[in-house]
């Protein structure tokens, strides 16, 4: 099966829900479409959606919730999807 | 008065806790440190005499948590806490902490942050010290009838607001008494259907202000001014921009605004330095208090580049005990000061953020030119903070001599590996609308957009004329 890496392109925190008190975007073996967002990265008090840009089945997350990344970094993991 | 004994624990990182390690060096006070992670090999944290990591790189982890700041602080034998700006400075339970654990807290009490932090209470406060506020309905207008009454004195164009509306939903806009009859049913019918609760209230609404700040110092007996400062250039409520004098203001009119301001000050018995805010109506030259900032601001070296007060070293002294020396007669407005923040953003990009590390720095020299910085060579620019890097503050003896210092200076400038906001303010500079001081809250927003073929980073050998 193939996979995608979802990289952080930017150094800052990685965000799994969009406030503390929610739910988190997807979770560990979610349905995902290129627009899906899967994340937010903050940096410098600003926040970008991190999308799945593909289709598939996001299999795993390689940081935690309000972790920092860096550039390049792999945040998650997704199966393609044929 | 000899502070030698004292130790100051600085509760801030970046270019503020620069200034705040360089006033109390100056008055002989030992600087501690406190750090995250992340600002390890900081400036701050090399310029301080003891330095302590108190947590991990989120300031939600580090800066803004009071029990690990109060801990460094018995750790390293701190005698007093400087809070900076952001952070903890506004938190009334931090400065009550910080006295609760015998220190010194270098800002107002617990009471006066409180009481002037919560906006409605701010505006009574300022009402009752004869501090005008935007205009309002006496409370809540249950019917139209009194609405018309009320807007005689309130005046028009008005806004028609749900009590318990709130981050600019629920306002209704009326221009005269036929839009009032017509917006009011609908404002409480959508004030009920919103917010569950049809109570509404009439507030003048002032189109064109300017943004208008005046700097108080006290030292709990007595309270002076030190004029004004114009912060009208923002972007999304953040400012951009700021001089002092305001050019837009009348000598008249300037002592009036300030000695209110004073007034204000003096009632609260306040000590340490604070901000009252204010919007300004050019057409009608009325001055509304808005809002009031305990603390120290941003854009604080304008004013003590017009006034020769060192605002940072008179926070201290106040704290430590030392009363205010200064008389209101002693400050006197000499020239003009204009301030630039220099943000790791880039302006071409939507002001996208852009950190990481510094791979050349050069800065300006030259009479009135004043850094304030957090910057040195090869700087590793961490994501986790905001995006200000630099306020370049120029002073000349007219407000068109600081312009042109400023363009100079800009020219000299280098800061590469990262993007910044200096595209933006040299095209600020040759602006004929901003040049000629014709600007409001409102005006930057629609700038950008004209203008953004101005903001992108031109090659270093393209230079600014002077003309």
């Amino acid at each position: 099966m193939a996979t995608l890496d979802i990289i952080s392109p930017l150094p800052g925190v990685f965000y799994r829900r969009p406030s503390p008190e929610s739910d988190a975007f997807v979770n560990e073996g979610d349905q995902v479409e290129n627009t899906t967002v899967i994340g937010l990265i903050e940096v410098m008090k600003q926040f970008s959606d991190l999308t799945a840009d593909t289709q598939g089945t996001l299999i795993r997350f390689c940081v935690d919730d309000s972790e920092p990344v860096e550039p390049g970094q792999v945040v998650a993991i997704i199966e393609i999807q044929e | 008065m000899n502070f030698s004994d004292h130790r100051l624990l600085i509760a801030n990182r970046g270019e503020i806790a620069v200034r705040i390690i360089h006033a109390a060096q100056a008055l002989g006070i030992r600087t501690l440190a406190v750090c995250s992670e992340a600002d390890k090999l900081s400036l701050p944290a090399m310029l301080a005499d003891e330095v302590m990591v108190i947590g991990p790189a989120r300031a939600d982890q580090s800066y803004l948590k009071a029990e690990l700041i109060l801990e460094a602080a018995k750790q390293m034998n701190a005698t007093a806490i400087h809070p900076g700006y952001g952070f903890l400075s506004e938190n009334a339970d931090f400065a009550q902490a910080v006295v609760d654990a015998g220190l010194i807290f270098v800002g107002p009490d617990a009471h006066t942050i409180r009481q002037m932090g919560d906006k409605a209470c701010a505006r009574t406060t300022a009402q009752a010290a004869g501090v005008p506020v935007v205009p309002g309905s006496d409370g809540e207008i249950d019917s139209l009838e009194d609405a018309i009454a009320a807007a005689e004195t309130v005046g028009f164009p008005l806004l028609i607001k749900a009590s318990a509306g709130g981050g600019g939903r629920g306002i209704r806009i009326a221009r005269d008494a036929n839009e009032l009859a017509k917006e009011f049913i609908i404002a409480q019918s959508e004030a009920k259907a919103a917010f569950g609760s049809g109570a509404v209230y009439l507030e003048r609404f002032i189109e064109k202000a300017r943004h208008i700040e005046v700097q108080i110092l006290g030292d709990g007996e007595h309270a002076i001014h030190l004029y004004e400062r114009e912060c009208s250039l923002q972007r999304r409520r953040q400012k951009v921009f700021e001089e002092a004098p305001s050019p837009a203001l009348s000598a008249t009119i300037r002592e009036q605004l300030c000695q209110k301001a004073a007034k204000l000050a003096q009632e609260l018995h306040y000590k340490g330095a604070g901000t009252l805010e204010f919007l300004y109506d050019d057409t009608t030259e009325a001055f509304f208090f808005i809002e009031m900032n305990t603390r120290i601001q941003v854009e604080h070296p304008v004013t003590e580049a017009i006034t020769g007060v060192d605002l940072v070293q008179w926070m201290i002294k106040v704290a430590l005990g030392e009363p205010l020396s200064i008389q209101q007669d002693d400050i006197t407005i000499n020239g003009s000061a204009i301030e630039m923040r220099i943000n790791a953003e880039n302006p071409a990009k939507g002001f996208f953020p852009s950190p990481g590390r510094l791979t050349y720095l050069q800065w300006p020299i030259g009479e009135g030119i004043r850094i304030d910085t957090h910057l040195f060579d090869d700087y590793l620019i961490p994501p986790y903070y905001d995006s200000l890097l630099a306020k370049i503050i120029i002073h000349g003896q007219t407000r068109q001599q600081a312009f042109e210092r400023a363009i100079a200076a800009l020219n000299e400038t280098q800061i590469e590996g990262v993007l910044t906001t200096m595209p933006l303010h040299k095209a600020l500079l040759q602006d004929p609308a901003i040049k000629a001081a014709v600007f409001d809250t409102g005006t930057l927003e629609v700038w950008l957009p004209e203008n953004l073929h101005k903001l992108i980073e031109k090659e270093k050998d393209d230079a600014l004329t002077t003309h």
